[in-house]
């Protein structure tokens, strides 16, 4: 599946994390390649949020091994990962709520030691994506409505100038327009500026159709994987995760 | 009316006093959600500091007392600042993922060590000094009472007002006030955005046990005196006046502190000093009836 020329951005191999005694991932393998969008998608519960929390180290991995960049940061501290530039748009947003949208951004660029001028142009994509934040600058975060929230928590995150993207189930809760609106912008990133991106999703048809490749997670396992196109074909997926399912 | 004018300006001082400490109570529980009870010691070992440094600066033959102020402020808050970070790094750094009340136990027990060893250091006896700022003003004088505000009294509230401008600063303006912000509303999410949550809370406790060790010194000032049990009451007060003004809340201790300060002076003032600090609790247990977060702490409802 993956082109051999390639060298993976993110390398999971043999991943396993646990919260006590509950076993939440259970030996997943993981690629993705620079510039590539990746879907995950499975049912609640399924390790997915784990997935994206273990990554950061939070929680640390049992066995297995997370590559970045060649480079192993398994058992790295959660900010010096964060400072390698993987940016997460969280499970629940996270939004600092008694903080401004202007320092919640700025948050997110602390996350790397840019320059001002870097800040700037890094602000300035953001509000390009999401011309909404720009009337809330001065808002506290905790006023914002999800839609809002949401916009905030992947802004935030690209603040950082990431160069792995990785977003928990962002159209959960939000209104179809708003869902497809944030959809857009993560393929604008893509395209434009060459973003890898993880994404994380319940809404297994929107994530398919955006992403290049996915992975379907089953109770800490990755039982089935493929281009966006083939996995939106096979019969279990359908059954699974899209006539049963909510639909976009 | 004169009477009652000098007690406010009495209760203001006091005040001050207990809004610098209060401030480090306050910020602890908002950062790591625990009760620093070591950190009225804090308090007690910064007025220690005050004196040694004062007496060596003395002894050496400095006699300007504008300089030996200024250099006393700096030494006692810097190595004020080394206790309280080196007592977060020993005794609760540790402790933080272990059960709730082990870094309480922590804290009371580094109470104990931080007053026994003062004692076995300075001795148990109170250690007084001559009085370092004389004069005053007089404010208005009529019927044979005069009020009067001292000098020294003026250097503990402008000092108070100073720091409070620059700490405030610092908490709303720096990168590391925001971390520490950050910090008290999502610690993950603050590591996830690359803040180094331990470097941050051992920040906290710096800034505080500086703060406490202004206070040491006001008091040396204005009590001229210091003793190794001094951090247990002004503590217990200054806690007080953090859970009154809302404990979490910076502006809370401040206010708290100040209305601990005038309650405990007008009380002593009209009715009796034997039982200031029964009025003082009273009224902290009466506010915590009627607004149980204080008089400026929020609802706990933006928490997940």
């Amino acid at each position: 599946m993956t082109a051999p020329s390639v060298k993976p951005l993110l390398e999971i191999r043999g991943l396993r994390a646990a919260y006590g005694k509950i076993e939440a991932l259970k030996g997943v393998d993981l690629d993705i390649n620079p510039g590539e969008i990746v879907a995950l998608i499975g049912a609640n519960g399924a390790g997915k949020s784990t997935l994206m929390m273990t990554i950061f180290g939070r929680p640390r991995a049992r066995a297995g091994q997370i590559r970045f960049d060649g480079r192993d940061i398994t058992g790295m501290a959660t900010h010096e990962i964060a400072r390698l530039r993987i940016a997460q748009s969280p499970e629940g947003r996270r939004i600092f709520p008694r903080m401004s949208v202007a320092e919640n951004l700025q948050m997110g660029a602390d996350a790397t030691e840019c320059s001002e001028a870097d800040r700037a142009t890094g602000l300035e994509r953001v509000v390009t994506l999401f011309p909404r934040l720009k009337e809330r600058m001065a808002q506290r975060g905790g006023t914002l409505s999800g839609g809002e929230q949401q916009m905030l928590a992947i802004g935030r995150a690209l603040m950082s100038r990431p160069r792995l993207l990785m977003l928990d189930e962002p159209s959960l809760g939000l209104a179809p327009l708003v869902a497809r609106q944030i959809f857009d912008a993560i393929r604008t990133l893509n395209r434009q500026d060459g973003l890898t991106v993880l994404i994380v999703e319940q809404n297994a048809n929107h994530a398919l159709k955006l992403a290049h490749r996915g992975y379907v997670m089953v109770n800490g396992l990755i039982t089935l994987s493929g281009t966006g196109n083939e996995l939106l074909q096979r019969p279990e997926v359908r059954s699974a995760y899209l006539e049963g399912g909510r639909r976009g | 009316m004169d009477y009652f004018a000098q007690q406010v300006i009495n209760g203001i001082v006091l005040g001050s006093i207990y809004g610098l400490i209060a401030i480090g109570y306050t910020m602890v529980y908002g950062i790591v959600g625990m009760i620093n009870f070591a950190h009225g010691d804090i308090f007690m070992i910064g007025g220690f500091i005050a004196l040694i440094s004062f007496l060596v600066l003395v002894s050496i033959g400095l006699t300007a007392i504008p300089l030996i102020l200024l250099i006393v402020l700096l030494v006692s808050m810097a190595i004020t600042a080394l206790y309280g970070w080196t007592v977060e790094r020993i005794a609760y750094r540790p402790l933080r993922h272990s059960f709730r009340l082990a870094p309480m136990l922590s804290a009371i027990g580094m109470s104990f060590v931080l007053s026994n060893f003062s004692q076995v250091a300075q001795g148990a006896r109170v250690k007084p000094v001559p009085p370092i700022i004389t004069g005053g003003y007089t404010l208005l004088e009529q019927n044979g009472f005069a009020v009067r505000l001292s000098n020294a009294q003026i250097v503990v509230v402008v000092t108070t007002i100073v720091l409070l401008a620059i700490f405030t600063w610092l908490v709303s303006r720096t990168r590391l006030g925001r971390d520490m912000r950050a910090c008290e509303q999502d610690q993950t999410m603050a590591a996830l955005l690359g803040v180094d949550v331990d470097r941050t809370i051992s920040m906290t406790f710096v800034i505080g046990a500086a703060l406490a060790a202004v206070a040491g010194m006001m008091y040396l000032l204005y009590y001229g005196l210091v003793d190794f049990f001094m951090g247990f009451v002004a503590g217990i007060k200054a806690f007080t006046a953090a859970v009154l003004g809302g404990i979490g809340s910076l502006p809370g201790a401040m206010l708290g502190g100040l209305a601990i300060g005038l309650i405990e002076t007008l009380w002593s003032a009209y009715f009796s000093v034997e039982y200031k600090d029964v009025a003082a609790f009273s009224i902290l247990i009466i506010v915590l009836i009627f607004l149980p977060t204080g008089l400026l702490g929020r609802p706990e409802v933006e928490k997940v």
